[in-house]
């Protein structure tokens, strides 16, 4: 129940949720809705839509923010077969954990956003992919998907409208990369997810090789409040010029781990105080900005930064999902590396050598350096073989498992040689001798 | 007739939310459906499935071993799944695994000898403001695992 702690800066998505009032009857309570039937009954040009959204300056929350306009713009306006709408819900990046709250507390704001997405690019047919670990949040979203139907929101001729959509939920089973939106075309089709090159994208060759939009959930949660207040009005919640709202996700060594919903540019202290400041009063060490691939910053950088897009790339990182994670000072920063590694490693689909054999490879210098049988030629080596990672693959799992490791040794170094001199590690949090 | 008129019910639903021509798409489905009642994924559960969905075995086979939470060899009543990832760990994820390992006597990969429990280690499950982490049976997920809610957990199920 991590989103309910009521400390959200500025609320829309999460705004008076308990956990219980998630069903149809509460959405329309809240207003719920009233957007796509209202861009039905206006029978609203597409183009408004797409404009409202760009006006919004929503960018895709996935973790590569990209425009959500631009994208929604790149699907062809007649093409003569079936085109698709997918939401991405198969988040499994470490330290990611929104997604899982937006489907259980506001199932119907997913469902109206995939309304009104599907409506502005013509589509007629959607999945919502999600992560099979979370079984129950699929299972509830099954239900809320039954309710909407059976109300006369998904399915034939809506509202007398003529338009039609069809909602079916899809579970993966237990694979991070199937959330790279070409491997989850590939687990969509039944087969191994294993991520196709781009391009072509999926907008010009999707599912079934037609016509696919992806967009994350957060994305398309908040296109009916873009919708209900006007783009204009959402892109001006956000500070220091950056549109709108963001829900970070922080966990670690914070006192109130959870969600938080801010306005984009919140500072990045400011953050830190309404998740409690840090647990038990210790001192923060470093953090993790935007789950578990973004470039590791020192906490001085941290303390003054702005959350938005631009100024963490400035400080050499990403924004990426959200996914903060906080690491105090008694942390150790290559066994927090290596288990990144691991992570990485494990989740590799094996398709390019480079990936394959190299977050192998990180893992195995890692390890020894971390047991304190590491040589100072390893740190070199470490960032070389991580270097030749990085855009030499298919997907951009390879440069997630190498990001890591060139910013923890770029930042954090001295730690690294320190295990080398001393062969052993110093933290409490590393190996027990 | 290798499962029950009910699992068999269950892949049909599942192949309406496709296009006709598309039931390669809900093999993940249907080999889910088919590991809820047999437990695990038996070559003859997969040619069984494949049969279904009117496919080679071996596309669906190929589906089994590349999806984590598929089980490809026989395990425990109940499958205890830890997440391992660095913000579980920062939480004591190690710890509760290192609980469980020594409260079952068994290490990760191992099954009780009285067939109750088997251990694995498991990627992250998207709950990363709430670790420790662990899921029985892919379906139950429970969190902030202290060595106390263990036990209360093992309890429940060993009932
Ligand atoms: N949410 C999660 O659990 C995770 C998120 N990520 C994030 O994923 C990001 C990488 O995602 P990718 O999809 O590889 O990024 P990308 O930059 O290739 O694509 C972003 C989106 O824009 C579309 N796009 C870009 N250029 C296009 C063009 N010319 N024509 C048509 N469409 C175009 C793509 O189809 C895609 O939907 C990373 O930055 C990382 O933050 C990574 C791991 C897990
Ligand atoms: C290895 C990998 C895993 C990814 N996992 C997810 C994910 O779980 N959820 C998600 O929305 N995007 C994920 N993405 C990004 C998607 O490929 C894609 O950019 C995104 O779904 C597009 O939606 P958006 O534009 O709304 O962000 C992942 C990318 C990579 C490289
Ligand atoms: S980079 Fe890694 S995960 Fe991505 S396609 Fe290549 S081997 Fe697979
Ligand atoms: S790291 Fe354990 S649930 Fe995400």
């Amino acid at each position: 129940m991590t989103c309910l702690h009521g400390r959200h800066a500025e609320p829309l998505l999460f705004r008076g949720l308990t956990g219980d009032n998630w069903t149809l009857a509460d959405y329309v309570s809240r207003g719920g809705y009233e957007q796509f039937k209202r861009i039905l009954a206006e029978r609203m040009p597409r183009e408004r839509i797409i404009d409202e959204v760009r006006a919004s300056g929503l960018r895709g929350r996935g973790g590569a923010g990209f425009p959500t306009a631009v994208k929604w713009g790149f699907m062809p306006k007649d093409h003569p077969g079936q085109m698709y709408l997918i939401c991405n819900a198969d988040e499994s990046e470490p330290g990611t954990f929104k997604d899982r709250d937006i489907l259980r507390y506001n199932p119907h704001a997913v469902i109206e956003g995939m309304l009104i997405a599907a409506y502005a690019m013509g589509i007629t047919a959607g999945y919502i992919y999600i992560h099979g670990e979370i079984w129950a949040v699929y299972e509830q979203f099954g239900e809320a998907i039954r309710q909407a139907r059976e109300a006369g929101l998904i399915g034939r001729d809506l509202q007398g409208s003529g338009f039609d959509f069809e909602l079916h939920a899809f579970h993966g089973y237990g694979a991070y990369i199937c959330g790279e939106e070409t491997a989850l075309l590939e687990s969509m089709e039944g087969k191994r997810g294993q991520p196709r090159f781009k391009p072509p994208f999926p907008a010009t060759n999707g599912l079934y090789g037609q016509p696919t939009t992806i967009n994350n959930v957060e994305t398309l949660a908040y296109v009916p409040f873009i919708m209900a207040m006007g783009g204009d009005a959402y892109a001006a919640l956000g500070r220091n010029n950056c549109p709108g709202t963001k829900i970070f996700c922080l966990s670690g060594d914070v006192a109130r781990p959870g969600n938080y919903e801010v306005p984009l540019g919140i500072s990045f202290p400011e953050l830190l105080e309404l998740a409690g400041g840090m647990k038990d009063g210790l001192a923060m060490k470093a953090v993790i900005p935007g789950g578990s691939s973004s470039p590791v910053l020192p906490a001085e950088t941290m303390m003054q930064l702005n959350m938005d897009y631009d100024s963490i790339a400035k400080a050499g990182s990403m924004l990426g999902t959200g996914g903060v994670i906080v690491l105090n000072e008694t942390r150790c920063m290559v066994k927090a590396l290596l288990n990144l590694s691991r992570f990485y490693w494990n989740e590799s689909c094996g398709q390019c050598t480079p990936c394959r054999e190299g977050t192998g490879w990180l893992v195995s210098l890692i390890e020894r350096i971390e047991n304190g049988q590491g040589k100072t030629e390893d740190l070199d080596l470490l960032d070389n073989v991580a270097a030749n990672i990085m855009g030499r693959t298919i997907c951009a799992l390879g440069d997630a498992a190498a990001m890591p490791v060139r910013s923890f040794i770029k930042h954090f170094r001295a730690e690294f040689e320190y295990h080398i001199e001393h062969k052993r590690c110093p933290e409490a949090s590393g190996p027990r001798e | 007739m290798l499962l029950s008129e009910e699992s068999y019910r269950k892949i049909d639903r599942e192949l309406e939310k496709f296009p006709p021509t598309k039931k390669r798409s809900a093999a993940i489905a249907a080999l889910t459906v088919a590991q809820d009642e047999k437990g695990w994924l038996s070559p003859d559960v997969i040619k069984e499935v494949a049969n279904y969905l009117g496919l080679p075995a071996i596309a669906v086979g190929e589906v089994a071993s590349f999806y984590s939470m598929f089980n490809t060899s026989p395990v425990g009543k109940y499958k205890i799944a830890v997440c391992s990832n660095l913000p579980c760990e920062m939480t004591g994820s190690d710890q509760a695994a290192a609980y469980l390992r020594q409260k079952l006597g068994i290490e990760f990969g191992e099954t009780t000898p009285d067939g109750l429990f088997t251990l694995v280690a498991s990627e992250c499950m998207g709950a990363c403001g709430d670790g420790p982490v662990i899921m029985v049976n892919n379906k139950n997920m429970h969190m902030r695992m202290t060595n106390d809610k263990i036990d209360r957990l093992l309890e429940e199920l060993k009932q």
